[in-house]
């Protein structure tokens, strides 16, 4: 049937609505702060025979763009027996997943009796049981050690909730009442998403919306290839590096070999790393989204839904560690390994189209951790802090200071509700300087911060990466700021030997943790950076007068004004050395 | 004898006044293009326009946009911050956010520069215990830099202040011995709220236009005064109350969202007085489309806004979602062949193509003008047009070729889609504050929103449409309607149920006494006070706080808690009384009554014989021209019923009725649309 440009809009408009919608509501009603504040949470429709993704919300948080389809499709796999009011519960790694605290919903849609699509949603408990409280443990080395690994079951069955399953998850899982909360919101977006679907349908009828769906996926096809031919053709190499699984200090290597040829790119990890002892593995969805959603960074205006997957060729690199099986540990997949994966897509790309992409983001979630008894409320605790970093220098200006992770939209919680939650003081919270990579536009900054035990004991654990390299610049710009932590204990302070990756240091009142996030990426040849600009950084205490001089070739007078003439003669010197 | 009330509203083109005069029984309405580089020539222009003497003038509401601007443009004053050791970047570092979800880039420069932002020794905790005292001296060092640097306006703001705001108190008065100017703003006296990017954001907002708010106030006053009136000046604020002139100075940030929040309330009375208590109210302008949830006659308010990317505001407002869209959002086939309408606006300047100002790109305004709901020769701003001849063309190269239709089919496509657009997000606003449109009736304003209302009503389910006497002036009339207002928050942080009521029942009295002082020193004439009680509630383990009225004393918290449990049962369907409660906020606010204007001194003289069309014109309507009466609305008396399709116009305003809708004037002069089925 042929549908008339209306309908089209009207048609696309109202799918993204749906699941949208399913994000809202179930974002308002989480128990979990890391969906809550964290919007890590994401919703959507999925084919019904394919498991391809129809539409998925804009608010979602990024890494599932791809995942989600692959979780849809495995669940299609493997039940067969799906019946209305079923809602299937899974969270394991290896079936389309990410990491367990990941917790999918998956439900076959009817409309008017006819099995027509799947909804599915994904939430980020904050705990699904494991070694360690809050599931990131940078030491495991098998997944029975991460938490509670759940197969596609049946959670609810014809619209009623089994309540020996349910009883047998939250057995397994710390603080179980508030989990509950979160499973109602969670079937909440469901049942949301079934009402608005149900209504689009009747509107526009099934036919209509079958086909525009049909068109729509072309039509994003097209607008991808659209873009794809105007980046050269070529064979473009990126290497990025992990700094350590967490078990084995060594460097871990993605090494991406990228074809552009016409309007298709064909993406080949194949040289990477074999997979690693620690739990710094993907599973082949989460690495295959984070190419994904790379090119979706890239190209922002695309819409989502599989026809915009389909001119990127992602070959499955087996062998490698970005394909984890059974039992690697993952726990580092989603926040780390995949930011380092769209890390050699965004090199690769910055190598074909510099005029249009940006240098590497701080790449890291800046997993922080401190677990403990609080003598005064009486009561265990977990503090996490997932802590923020710069972004790279881009074709227009300097890099965004303290952005969320590249596969995330979460903010950080507030200093003041920490404290108000935890026996922690922090000391500081501030703008790292020197941090940003420089560039003529120089990558922005990482965050410097330091907290402190005031009372009980408590243990702290990190899991973060760019300890080892920072994050790359482009087209001559330099290397953001790399991660730091250091505990003082007893008044001695060390390094972490994985530098990034820590587990478990025990803290009395009186220690502290300091740590110094990644910043990004430089654009450009800082020696090309208008000294003014520079002057403005120094003026602000953002850079020292050493690096104006030493990084940018810019000579400040005593009176801080820019010297002309000695600014000229580094940078010439700079030039002719 | 003072009988007038003039309200004025300065929007980003037009200057709306309205003058009543409830005694007499009589209004003016008047239109004059809004004065960017000083907004006063624009209201001293306009009060002219409607020939209101000054000196018999009892109270005068103004609206200004002066602060939202300096924000918006980074215009405000040179600005200082004195903040606990360790925290002098809270206000750049933010949260943690990109400007958007996909796309890594953007860029973001806080309002107070890092060279302006100094740390002084103190330290309190989250239970407000003195960890470090405050070095005093090291404040009259930081006091003595900012000035040194050229700080006009100063900001405190410490961590936990809201707490114990002890030291903030002791700096702010270390700081006000030695500062030159007035413009000195405590972040705990402007938000006594937990968090304290948000708490510092509104703090530092406030700072930065304050001396601007503050001169533009003043010499606004002075001009009022030269010309005879003889009286404070009021200052409308974003929740939708007023305050005085010297409140306002203090208080600048207040005034953000001050224009919208007046139509909200506007929207929210004349929707009362007509019988409609539940209204989604809906502001089109030229370029942005501003929207309201009305429910029980009251405005919902909020204290969730950002200004721009990075700069929140936390006091509390109106709630009011503003999406970019109007009628000079321009229309696009984007690279996969689908027509889009907005985000891009063509604003006023070079304005739609059919202005005749240099626009070039295809707009809802054009479109409008190409299927004949628009009259060329009328419309309000524009001298010299472009032919529709030239329009349609342009329509026809950009957008009908690309997508396989002709310019009058272009131009129906452009409509339907931003109809559709507009609905969804309509529908959204409404659903995150967890009401189904489908209950209420669309409040059509704005000089766009009458134009556009009937067929968004078809879209959304809405069964009717409300277009008041003056759709173009309703945030001018909302000024006049507005009450005095004071809001008050503390933030509490405990368990409900083991909340100690009798310190809950201190900070609500404690609340309500600053409120009716206030009121009492603003000396405005007032007919009445109203203190009201409310507690931000969530589930422990919860982050999004759900706010229920309490009645205080005595503060019963097995009431409150039984409240929260039902109210939250009603907004999502879920129930969780099995979860401990905290209660986080306590907020207080106290009115102070106006005397009430009565809507119905809007009603047209008469009543209504069949009224003759001034024209008919050929209106197209979902693939068909229709022969279209066109009636001007002054002959709309009350009582007329009338059958779609039909247009009315007036100077501000033009109103679609589309076929199969139905028309009726009510008592008061609105225009009451029953809106037809969906096409």
């Amino acid at each position: 049937m042929t549908l008339d440009p209306v309908q089209l809009a009207v048609i696309q408009n109202g799918l993204k609505q749906v699941a949208t919608e399913m994000d809202l509501v179930h974002e308002k009603t989480s128990f979990s702060p890391v969906i809550s504040e964290g919007f890590d949470r994401s919703n959507g429709i999925y084919d019904r025979l394919t498991g391809d993704v129809i539409a998925q919300g804009e608010i979602g948080l990024p890494i599932f763009i791809g995942v989600m389809q692959f979780t849809t499709q495995e669940v299609i796999r493997l039940r067969r027996d799906l019946e209305p009011g079923d809602i299937v519960l899974i969270n394991d790694p290896y079936l389309g997943g990410t990491h367990l605290m990941d917790v999918k919903m998956v439900t076959p849609f009817y409309y008017r009796g006819k099995h027509w699509c799947y909804l599915s949603n994904t939430g980020h408990w904050p705990d699904t049981g494991g070694m360690v409280p809050g599931g990131f443990n940078s030491t495991a080395t098998e997944i029975q050690q991460e938490g509670l690994r759940i197969p596609p079951v049946k959670l609810y069955r014809r619209g009623e909730i089994d309540q020996d399953l349910l009883a047998m998850v939250l057995s397994n899982i710390r603080v179980p009442d508030e989990r509950i909360g979160d499973i109602k919101a969670q079937v909440g977006a469901i049942k949301v998403g079934e009402r608005r679907l149900t209504e689009l349908l009747d509107r526009y009828g099934v036919e209509t919306v079958d086909a525009a769906i049909v068109e729509l996926k072309t039509r994003s096809e097209r607008q991808m290839r659209a873009y794809i031919e105007n980046v050269p053709d070529g064979t473009y190499h990126f290497t990025a590096y992990l700094d350590s699984d967490g078990v084995v200090f060594e460097k871990i290597a993605i090494r991406l070999d990228m074809k552009v040829a016409g309007s298709d790119i064909y993406f080949d990890f194949s040289k990477s790393d074999p997979p690693c002892a620690g739990p710094m593995n993907a599973p082949w969805a989460s690495a295959k989204s984070a190419v994904y959603v790379a090119m979706k960074h890239i190209f922002p205006d695309v819409p989502i839904n599989t026809g915009c997957f389909a001119p990127l060729h992602v070959a499955k690199p087996d062998g490698t560690f970005l394909v984890a099986e059974y039992p690697r540990p993952v726990a580092g997949a989603a926040a780390e390994v995949s930011q380092r994966v769209m890390e050699s897509v965004f090199g690769a790309m910055a190598q074909a189209i510099p005029e249009r992409m940006f240098a590497a983001p701080a790449g890291t979630s800046g997993n922080f951790s401190i677990g403990g008894w609080d003598p005064e409320a009486k009561r265990h605790y977990i503090m996490y802090m997932f802590s923020g970093g710069g972004y790279g220098g881009w074709w227009e200006t300097d890099g965004l200071t303290n952005g969320c992770s590249s596969v995330g939209i979460s903010k950080t919680q507030p200093i003041e509700i920490l404290e108000q939650h935890y026996p922690i003081l922090y000391e500081e919270y501030a703008l790292r300087e020197g941090s940003g990579g420089p560039g003529r536009h120089r990558g922005g900054f990482g965050v410097n911060y330091r907290v402190r035990l005031l009372r009980g004991t408590g243990k702290a654990s990190f899991v973060m990466d760019h300890g080892v390299v920072g994050p790359p610049g482009i087209i001559g710009g330099g290397e953001g700021g790399r991660n730091e932590v250091a505990v003082c204990q007893s008044e001695t302070v060390t390094w972490p030997e994985h530098v990034s990756k820590g587990e478990g240091y025990p803290l009395r009142p009186g220690d502290w943790v300091q740590v110094r996030t990644p910043g990004g990426g430089g654009y450009g040849d800082p020696r090309q950076r208008d000294p003014a600009a520079v002057q403005r950084d120094v003026a602000y205490g953002r850079i020292s007068v050493e690096a104006a001089r030493a990084e940018y070739g810019v000579v400040l007078a005593p009176s801080g004004e820019v010297d002309a003439s000695g600014t000229a003669a580094a940078r010439k010197g700079a030039h002719a050395a | 004898m003072s009988d007038w009330q003039v309200g004025v509203d300065v929007g980003g083109t037009f200057t709306d006044v309205v003058a009543v005069n409830p005694a007499a029984g009589s209004f003016r309405v008047g239109k004059v293009p809004s004065t960017a580089e000083n907004q006063a020539h624009g209201v001293i222009a306009g009060l002219k326009s409607v020939d209101v003497p000054l000196d018999r003038v009892a109270a005068f509401v103004h609206a200004t946009t002066v602060g939202t601007n300096a924000v918006l443009e980074r215009k405000g004053v040179a600005c200082g911050l004195i903040t606990t050791r360790g925290f002098r970047d809270v206000l750049e570092l933010g949260r943690r956010t990109r400007p958007n979800p996909y796309g890594m880039t953007g860029s973001f420069e806080a309002v107070i520069p890092r060279r302006l932002r100094l740390e002084v020794p103190e330290r309190v905790d989250a239970a407000g215990r003195v960890l470090e005292p405050l070095d005093e001296g090291a404040v009259r060092t930081a006091v003595a830099e900012l000035l040194r640097l050229g700080a006009e306006a100063l900001v405190i703001h410490f961590i936990h202040a809201y707490a114990n705001p002890a030291h903030e108190l002791r700096a702010a008065a270390i700081a006000r011995e030695l500062w030159p100017t007035p413009y000195v703003t405590v972040g705990h006296e402007i938000l006594r709220e937990v968090r304290e990017f948000e708490r510092g954001s509104t703090a530092a907002v406030n700072a930065y236009i304050q001396p601007i708010i503050s001169r533009y106030l003043s010499r606004l006053s002075g001009e009022l005064g030269r010309n005879g009136f003889p009286h404070d000046l009021l200052i409308m604020q974003g929740n939708a109350g007023t305050m005085t002139v010297p409140t306002a100075s203090d208080h600048a940030v207040q005034t953000v969202m001050s224009g919208p929040a007046a139509g909200a309330l506007a929207a929210a009375q004349i929707g009362h007085e007509a019988g409609f208590r539940n209204v989604i109210a809906c502001d089109m302008g030229g370029t942005s489309f501003d929207v309201s949830v009305i429910r029980d006659g009251v405005p919902a308010i909020s204290a969730e806004k950002d200004i721009a990317y990075g700069v929140p505001v936390r006091v509390p407002m109106i709630d009011i979602h503003t999406i970019g869209a109007g009628g000079g959002s321009i229309a696009r086939v984007d690279r996969a062949g689908i027509l889009q309408v907005g985000p891009e606006s063509a604003g006023s300047r070079p304005g739609p193509i059919c202005y005749g100002r240099g626009g070039g790109e295809p707009t809802v305004t054009d479109a409008n003008l190409v299927l004949g709901r628009l009259d060329p020769a009328a419309m309000a701003g524009v001298t010299e047009g472009v032919s529709i001849e030239a329009v349609r063309e342009i329509l026809l190269e950009k957008i009908g070729r690309p997508l396989g239709l002709d310019a009058v089919a272009a131009a129906a496509a452009i409509i339907a889609v931003a109809t559709n657009h507009l609905g969804g997000a309509i529908r959204l606003v409404s659903i995150e504050r967890g009401q189904d449109p489908r209950d209420f009736a669309l409040f059509a304003f704005g000089g766009a929103g009458p134009l556009h209302a009937t067929a968004l009503a078809a879209e959304l389910g809405v069964p009717q449409v409300l277009v008041p006497r003056f759709p173009g002036a309703t945030s001018a009339l909302g000024c006049i309607l507005a009450d005095v207002r004071h809001d008050y928050v503390r933030t509490v942080a405990v368990p409900l149920l083991d909340a100690d009521a009798s310190a809950a029942e201190a900070i609500l009295a404690e609340q309500a006494a600053l409120g009716r002082a206030a009121i009492e020193s603003d000396a405005v004439p007032i007919t009445g006070m109203v203190v009201q009680h409310e507690a931000d509630l969530l589930f422990s383990g919860q982050s999004h706080v759900f706010r229920v009225p309490v009645s205080a004393p005595p503060f019963d918290r097995q009431q409150v808690m039984a409240t929260f449990v039902r109210h939250y049962k009603e907004r999502f369907d879920i129930e969780l009384g099995e979860m401990r409660a905290m209660l986080t906020n306590l907020r207080t606010t106290v009115l102070g009554t106006r005397a009430k204007v009565p809507m119905t001194l809007f009603a047209p003289a008469g009543a209504g014989g069949a009224p003759a069309p001034r024209a008919t014109r050929d209106v197209y309507f979902a693939g068909a021209w229709h022969k279209t009466p066109i009636y001007r609305r002054d002959v709309l008396l009350p009582g007329i019923e009338l059958k779609g399709p039909a247009i009315v116009e007036q100077m501000d305003a033009t109103t679609v009725v589309d076929p199969g809708a139905r028309l009726r004037v009510d008592a008061i002069g609105n225009l009451i649309i029953t809106v037809g089925a969906r096409p």
